[in-house]
Order: structure tokens, then sequence, then C-alpha cells
């Protein structure tokens, strides 16, 4: 027999208890919504796994209430400390349900189990505790002495992560104090319902978290309505762009974390094998649904056809298939419209003259598939060079000199991520500081902590996530000038003499 | 600085197919040097990433028993007798008495002193582990330390393939290689590779053993990897199993990286054997995965990847033995040695 056919490993959904229907959470409970019901499939099967509701702008409007009653009643009057342990309590719980949450995220986004098992879920746990450490210490997130919560934070997310951004929305909010309405994307509700339980096994106060589902019409009564204090999204950038404009003229803050097209640079120098593996996990990770993967592979090209050679080898040892296999390493795009826009790019990158190459998978026969494809000889001026794809699509161009890579990662209306691959570390540092990224990784790629920021450039955004930065998004800080306090990043802030000059300085900007 | 005249090196088939003709100590020094770094995080990350495989059943039972037929059983005690050596050549050859559709064992690895009584011990057993026969492999060059002079690892080789032995596992002068000396210890693996060949033309198999516990870093491992493979190296081998760290998952995958290299470059196949610390079938299986996802399933045969071990064998008779029965049995159920 061959070795490599492994035996099947799958995780069986029995370990789920999963209701057929699911409704709103709202102030607490579950709950029927108002508009019509559809249905939640498995990517990979095409099998229906749950019916859940479509919150009307009433139903909007009823979770904003009561995030509001929440935030003004219980939640903006507790101690910080009481509010971390909410949050550790969250993060414990998410710990203990892990394995359950994985299954219940690679069976309705697609993804592979070994990445909800390693990668989603443990970062789901670890951004709750994270953050549950600095509810108590809010005065030193560098906002000045007492830093406000907002109030009402409206968040819509999208389907690549699901339950990660979930956390990486949820957990500062809650943090600083306000409370939260939140979207999930149409596609992948099914966690954030799990979600729920756990606060309800928590305990926390009623309308702290409220959960509204539905497609964009529910998104938009959420981000338009008049009560909530901020808006926070991630997901497309056109979205991001509608959203501006409606926020735009109100008093609410706004975030956004949009869409990238990002560079992973490889010099001639790098350590090459690791830097195929940094390549195949920069763009085939999680199908290429990452905002920030490397989709750009810049090459020098005197190794170029080498680099190509090693990743088509290592490409076709890649295992595609049932998502709930412990053994696969790709699985399935996450929805019917996704895939068709993957094809429609990749045909266009053929026709545009670029030449593709897709790895040796078996396509099953039901579900949404697309195998790890490159594309070589694509020219900055290629559509698969410029727009964000969103799928295992890797498009390969080379440069010369360190000048021309940086002129060409930066060529790009985007600017979230990049990567550098070279084993020399003078050069490393000075390229780094050129790169118009809000994340650079050197010799690695899609690697997240809930302490570093994470957030864009240009087209890619504003604001950021994780972080103390994460954190001033959802705070307030009157009389005080918050941006100017968070760039001096290396205030201590304990050094009482510079906390007390800085307020009088922006007094006197504001006199004249 | 001033140029000094190249030192000349044994002119060896590999060497000179890839570094031209007239191999120098600089040509070589040049080579290795200019090999791609190794970034230990990325290494380590990629090696982790093999282990999270999940190997069920049927594939199971294929990998316990490839563990078998793949293992050097070893024992390489200063308390060795010959005594202790049959008792492991019998186990060799019938690891488990209770179920003999067990396979034998690749080799018994053992001192040169102890190679007569391998061989008197296996008798019609002896030979090549492709035919289910078993083979006789020696530790040779003043192993484990190899601090003799070139003369004495000769004699040590030398008498040990006169005795009966197939295989030579010899062990490079880590402190010429540590200095900088990479000629002197290209030139003694040239050597000893000599001292491999036989009246009638054939040659023990040279097994060369880089000590990687004592290398410290991926850089000096994957050069030494390419030293030995253009000396003539049959296998190459991580371990003597008297430092620590022995093999480890990560320098395993370094080297079978630096095989496939070679593999890509020229078609020849050059073996791997981790030695020392393998202790447990999880563990072993996490090997074999690191093979068939790095260099491919085709090594996966004695004459090119080996298990050096004196206690993995017992687990996996115990796991052999869960699946023919269901239960565990105990420590009890297999033989001490």
């Amino acid at each position: 027999m061959a070795f490599l056919e492994y035996a099947a490993a799958p995780e069986s959904p029995s370990i789920l208890n999963l209701k057929a229907q699911y409704g709103l959470f709202i102030d607490g409970e579950f709950v029927d919504g108002h508009g019509d019901v559809f249905d939640t499939i498995s990517p990979a099967t095409e099998e229906v796994i749950a019916s859940i509701a479509q919150a009307t702008a009433g139903d909007v409007d009823t979770a904003v209430r009561a995030a509001r009653r929440a935030y003004e009643t219980v939640w903006s009057r507790m101690s910080g400390s009481d509010r971390g342990k909410y949050l550790f309590r969250i993060a414990r719980l998410v710990q203990e349900r892990a394995r359950e949450l994985a299954v219940a995220e690679s069976l309705d986004n697609g993804k592979p189990i070994r990445e909800t098992r390693d990668v989603d879920v443990p970062l789901v746990a670890a951004w709750f505790f994270y953050y549950a450490g600095w509810a108590d210490k809010l005065e030193h997130a560098g906002l000045g002495p007492n830093p406000r919560a907002l109030g009402v934070a409206a968040q819509v997310i999208p389907w690549n992560f699901p339950l990660l951004m979930l956390a990486w929305k949820i957990a500062p909010a809650l943090a600083a104090g306000n409370t939260v309405v939140i979207k999930p994307a149409e596609t992948t509700s099914l966690t954030a319902m799990l979600f729920a339980e756990i606060l309800q096994q928590a305990d926390l106060p009623a309308g702290v978290v409220n959960i509204v589902t539905g497609p964009g019409p529910t998104g938009q009564a959420l981000v338009t309505h008049d009560d909530v204090n901020k808006v926070a999204f991630t997901g497309s950038t056109n979205v991001g762009r509608m959203i501006a404009r409606q926020v735009a003229g109100t008093q609410k803050r706004l975030t956004l974390e949009l869409g990238g097209k990002a560079a992973n640079i490889v010099f001639d120098d790098a350590p090459m094998d690791q830097a195929i593996e940094g390549i195949v996990n920069g763009i085939f990770f999680n199908q290429g649904h990452v905002c920030c993967a490397g989709s750009r592979l810049l090459v020098q090209e005197n190794v170029h056809d080498e680099v190509i050679d090693r990743l088509k080898a290592r490409l076709s040892t890649l295992r595609m298939g049932d998502p709930l296999d412990k053994n696969t390493d790709i699985g399935a795009i996450n929805s019917a419209a996704q895939l068709e826009r993957i094809r429609t790019l990749s045909d266009t990158g053929e026709n545009e003259g670029a030449e593709r190459w897709t790895a040796d998978c078996r396509i099953p026969d039901k579900g949404f598939w697309f195998a790890p494809t490159i594309f070589t000889k694509v020219s900055a001026a290629h559509a698969i060079a410029r727009e964000e794809i969103f799928g295992p699509v890797l498009s390969v161009l080379t440069f010369r000199t360190p000048a021309e890579a940086i002129t060409k990662a930066n060529n790009t209306p985007y600017g979230l991520s990049a990567g550098i691959w070279t084993e020399k570390g003078s050069r490393m540092l000075a390229l780094v500081d050129q790169l118009k990224a809000g994340v650079v990784w050197a010799n690695t790629f899609n690697r997240f902590d809930p302490a570093s920021p994470f957030g864009g450039y240009k087209e890619s955004g504003y604001g950021r996530e994780g972080g103390r930065h994460g954190l001033a998004a959802y705070l307030e800080a009157s009389g005080w000038d918050a941006p100017a306090a968070l760039s001096a990043a290396s205030t201590p802030p304990a050094d009482a003499k510079r906390a007390t000059r800085k307020p009088k300085q922006t007094r006197k900007a504001v006199a004249k | 600085m001033t140029i000094t005249q190249p030192v000349g090196l044994a002119p060896t088939d590999r060497a000179e197919r890839l570094l031209g003709g007239d191999l120098t100590e600089t040509a070589l020094r040049l080579h290795l040097e200019g090999l791609s770094g190794v970034d230990a995080v990325g290494l380590e990350q990629r090696a982790a990433g093999l282990s999270t495989r999940s190997i069920k059943t049927t594939s199971k039972a294929w990998a316990l028993d490839t563990i078998i037929r793949t293992c050097d059983l070893t024992t390489l005690e200063g308390a060795d007798t010959p005594g202790k050596v049959r008792s492991l050549v019998a186990k060799a050859i019938t690891p488990d008495a209770t179920d003999l559709t067990t396979p034998s064992v690749a080799a018994v690895c053992v001192y040169g002193d102890m190679v007569p009584y391998a061989v008197e011990a296996l008798g019609a057993r002896h030979g090549d582990p492709d035919q289910g026969l078993v083979s006789v492999a020696a530790v040779a060059t003043a192993f484990p330390s190899g601090r003799a002079s070139l003369a004495i690892k000769l004699a040590d080789t030398r008498e040990a393939v006169a005795a009966g032995a197939d295989e030579i596992d010899m062990v490079i002068d880590r402190g010429a290689f540590l200095s900088g000396q990479y000629g002197v210890v290209f030139d003694q693996i040239v050597a000893v590779k000599e001292a491999c060949a036989r009246p009638d033309g054939t040659a023990a198999h040279l097994k060369v053993i880089l000590e990687t516990g004592e290398l410290q870093t991926y850089d000096n491992v994957r050069r030494a990897s390419w030293l030995a493979i253009l000396a003539g190296a049959d296998f190459i081998k991580t371990s003597t199993g008297k430092v620590s760290p022995a093999a480890t998952l990560p320098v395993t995958l370094l080297m079978l990286e630096v095989i496939r290299d070679w593999h890509r470059l020229t078609g020849e196949k050059v073996g791997m054997k981790p030695a020392g610390g393998i202790r447990s079938s999880k563990d072993a299986v996490r090997y074999l995965v690191t093979v068939a996802e790095t260099v491919g399933e085709e090594w996966l045969t004695p004459h090119l990847w080996r298990f050096g071990a004196s206690s993995l064998v017992n687990d996996v008779l115990l796991q052999r033995q869960k699946m023919r029965t269901g239960h565990y049995s105990g420590p009890d159920y297999v033989t001490v040695d």
C-alpha cells in the first residue's frame, strides 16, 4: 500500500450538539428573528447543517437597545477587574470546548481541522486571555489617566476566520467597557451561535453581547443604526467604502480591516527550504482566504526557476479534501460565489498571458474546490497581480535589486502585510521600514499574536486590532491627545513627569 | 591575506561531477559555505507540522512493519558479551516469537570485535535485508569519539569488513569539522570508504555519522551532510547515540532535504539513518511521515532508510500485539534483549 494515502482520520461531527434551527442572540437569550430563515451549508459536501435566522431592521433595533441598556446599567459601571473576570471565564470556556468549536468551524467554513484545531481556536482563547488582562489596566493603555468606553459597538465580521474575527472584535470591546452587537457573515454564523452558548455558560450579563445573523442588509441596518457609537468592520474593500460613506458625518468612530495583496519577497540568500514553507503558508493557508495572504510572490530573478521548481514539488505533497480529516492541508472554498470569483480571476490571468500551473489534486465530486494554483510570467500590470483573488492562487513576479523589490511591493492600492526572506539581517532591517504595510513578517508568514497590532495602509483600511492599539480603538480619552500619546509608544506609563506635561501641550495647541 | 597553493583532495566521482576536476579544499569550502542557510524556527515549525499527521489502522499496520524491517537493532555497550550479541541476533531474526508474521529487522549493529559472533549466530540468515535476511553493521573508526589516528580508524574498518560486516558506521572527526578543516574530514571519509572494499570487488556499505548533537547549528548539519555525500557516503546518519541530543525530527528533516536535493541534482539516492533517542512507535511513525513527504515513499526500504535503535523494536512489538489482540499486554510480553 502507499503510505502517503494515510487512512482517513476524520473528526466526527457527532461531537457537536447542533440544533436544526438557530435564532438570534439578544439580551442574553436565543430568540426567533422576524425575517426569513436561510440554510447554512457545509462547503465540502453542500449538505445543510442548520437553518439560520435573518434579522430584520427591527431585530437589529431590539439588539442595539439591549446593548445600550446593558451598557448603561451594568457594563460601564462594573469595575475593570470584574469585566476581566468575565473575559477570563470566556477564554477558559473556549479552551474547554476547543474540540467542538474546531469541528463546527471546519464543518461550516470548509477550512481544514488542523488549522481550526491548531490555529483558529487557540488564538481565540489567546485573544480573550490577552484582553482580559487589560480590562483593569486601561489607564496604562497610553490614553491618559482615565479613558472611557465609547458605548455600543456595531461589529460586522467576514467568513474567512469566523470565530477568530469574532474574538478580535469582541475581546477588546468588552475589555474597554463597551457593549456589542455583532453580525457574523451569512455563510458562517454557526460558531457565533456556539459562542453565544459560551456567553450564557459564563453568565455574562444580558445584553453585553448580542448576535444578529443575516445577509448584507442586516449589517447595513446595524452600522447605520442611530444609537451605535462605534462601527468595526472586517471584509472587502468595496463594502468598507460603502460603510465609510454611511458613517461619515456622524459621531460614530470607525475602524476598517479590508483587503490586501501582500508581497512576499524572496531574496537569493533566503533560507530556501523554509522560504518554500513560508510561501506555501503565506498563500495556501486557509485556502488563501486570508486578507493578509502573501498572494504576490516577488522572487529575485537569479533564483526564480529554483524557487518555482521547489514550490511545485512541495505543492504536490499538499493534501486536499475532507476538511474534517486531520491530514487535510487544503479544504473547501467557502461558497459557490467565492469559487466563481476565483475561477473568473484565474481565467483572466491566463487570458492576460500568464503561465498557469495547478497542483495535481483530486477534486471531490461535491462541494466547492479549487486546487492550489501558481501563475508565473506575471507582469505588474496584470489583474492577477493587482486584484485580491482571496483564494489559493499565487502570482509570481521577479525583481533584480532590493530597490526594485520595494518599488514593486509598494506598487499596490493595498498595504496590509508583507514578507521578506533573507539571511542577511542588515538588509532585512533596512527594507522593513520601506514597506508600506501594516505587518511585515521576517522569515515567516501569517503568524498572529494578540499582543501585536494588525491593520492596513491605503485601501487595506484604517485602525489597528490587537495589542494596545486595538484597545485604543474602543476607548475615548477626553482632554487627552490620544494619537500623540499613542505615537509616543516608548513612553512608560509610570513616567509621571511626561504624563502631566502632555495634556498641557495639548491645551496650548488647542488655544492657538 | 595571501593566496596559497590550493590543497588537493582525494578525487571522488561525486565531488568531481559537482565541483569539477582536480578537486581542491578551496572549491569544497566555497561550495559548503555557499549553501542556502537554515532558519531554525522555520525548520522546527515544519517538523512540528509533520508530527501532526494522523495515522490510522491500515496505514499504521504497514508503518509498524516498516519500522521493524528498517531497524538496526543495536547494542553498543562496553559491557557487551558474545552471549548478548547472540541473543540480539535471535531477536533480530524473530522479533516476536508469539507472532511469526513479524518481519526480521534490517541489521544488527555492534562493535567491530563482536562482528564474528553476530555473523556466526546469524548463519544462513545472514544477508540482504531486502531478501528478508539480516545484515551485520559494525561501528568503526574509533567509535564513538573518532579520536584516533587515521591508520587506526582504517585498521578498525578493515578488520570489521574482513570479519564479515556488511555495513560500516563511521564517525566523522567533529574537531576537524568545527575548526573548518573540511578537507581533512573529506579525505578521511574517502579513505574509510576505500577500506570498506572487499577482495572480491564488492564493498561494505558506508554510513557516515555526523554526530549532529556536537555540530550545534543546523547550518553545520547541512554542510556536514553535503560533505559526507560528496565524499561518497552511502548513508548519512545523525548520531552515535552517545551524545545528547541524538536524533531529532528537525535534524532528520534537514538531512533528508539534503538527500532530496542531491537526488534532484544527480538522480542518485543516498540513504538516511536517524539514531538514538527514538523509543516509541508514535515517534518513529513521525519519522516515516517525514521521509514520505520530503524525499518520497520509495526511500522507505532497508537500502535507503534505517532506524538506529535498541528499545524501539519492543514498543513496536507491543503495538503490533495490540493491533492483533485488541489490548495492550505490557513490557513482559516482549523480550528484553
